[in-house]
């Protein structure tokens, strides 16, 4: 946990808040631009795909053993499973991958 | 017309809340994975209440990010928010004052703001303070249980652990990349440029929490100028 974790936090929380409350609370018309509309479609998968990746090859003992994580997570997710199966089996290959290899 | 019954907007959250519970224990399992205790993974989950934002916060305090680099973070991985907010504020009951839309906006989720705009007509105060609890609940009750959970697993199950969250990431964005070419491709562009900071002599001036936000900014926006979206397709 970092050492200035409440503050992290406390960011976070009103961050994401204030992005919720300050349109709600005074907008009421809708976006006429079409490419900001697009661009806020895009976004949260160039962002989650920017934080995947490569991080995900040093979140575990070895980039191997990630590897065969995100290619399992990658094949399941592809079959639409959920958040939770995709997430555990990623876990459970890795698991048994650092014990093989 | 106004949906304002309480019970029906309670049913309503229910299984928004059921799902979230699972979606909150692989959170709360990240969590303490990422190093944070059981209370840290709870007052995390319940004072922010987004899953995106979340694991992307976590994933930056687990990179040591500034605070600057978080709120940044969370601003574009959270800006979606505002477009919801935005169609909510149209929706909801004209006759709900400034300080309960600020109440209400601390939990217009993607599943709550989809919920609530398929009601017919507009939406009372009683039909969404009902829609709110279920999600709220589960949400946090999924992030203690997962952490408990994860505090108790073996050593040897930590490094595996470690992916849980990106496993999650996986899932968000594998199914939507599959349907359509264009996020398909929004997608590349931001893990080639990712991977190009992080393994040249970029990421010597780059840090991590800033590569996310540059890369985004770049896919994204060439997304949106490169593949405009139908009108048909805005829906989504």
């Amino acid at each position: 946990m970092p050492d200035n974790f409440f503050l992290q936090v406390a960011v976070m929380a009103v961050v994401t808040y204030l992005i919720r409350a300050v349109p709600l609370a005074l907008c009421r018309g809708r976006l006429q631009s079409r490419w900001l509309r697009d661009f806020l479609f895009y976004v949260p998968y160039a962002v989650l795909g920017a934080m995947t990746f490569p991080a995900v090859f040093s979140s575990t003992a070895s980039p191997l053993s990630a590897l065969c994580g995100v290619a399992a997570g990658i094949a399941l997710a592809w079959m639409e499973k959920g958040l939770l199966t995709v997430a555990v089996a990623a876990c459970a290959v890795v698991f048994i991958a650092e014990r093989l290899l | 017309m106004i949906q304002n019954s309480f019970r029906k907007g309670l049913g309503d959250g229910t299984p928004i809340g059921l799902g979230y519970f699972s979606v909150s224990f692989a959170f709360g399992i990240s969590a303490v994975a990422a190093g944070v205790p059981v209370w840290g993974a709870a007052l995390i989950s319940m004072t922010n209440v987004t899953s995106a934002g979340q694991f992307a916060g976590l994933s930056l305090m687990a990179a040591g990010a500034s605070l600057a680099e978080q709120a940044l973070t969370q601003f574009v991985i959270n800006l979606r928010y505002a477009l919801m907010s935005l169609s909510l504020s149209q929706k909801l009951d004209p006759a709900i004052g400034l300080l309960e839309r600020l109440i209400m906006a601390f939990l217009n989720t993607d599943e709550v703001f989809a919920v609530a705009s398929s009601q017919e007509g507009m939406v009372g105060r009683r039909y969404y303070y009902g829609l709110m609890i279920a999600p709220y609940l589960g949400w946090s009750a999924g992030t203690v249980l997962g952490a408990a959970a994860g505090s108790v697993l073996p050593a040897a199950a930590r490094s595996a652990l470690g992916i849980a969250i990106y496993g999650m990431f996986l899932a968000i964005i594998i199914p939507p990349a599959k349907k359509f070419p264009a996020v398909r491709r929004v997608l590349l562009l931001a893990v080639f440029l990712s991977c190009l900071i992080a393994w040249t002599p970029l990421s010597q001036v780059i840090s991590s929490g800033f590569s996310i936000i540059l890369c985004t900014l770049a896919a994204a926006g060439a997304g949106a100028w490169l593949f405009p979206r139908e009108e048909a397709e805005r829906q989504g």
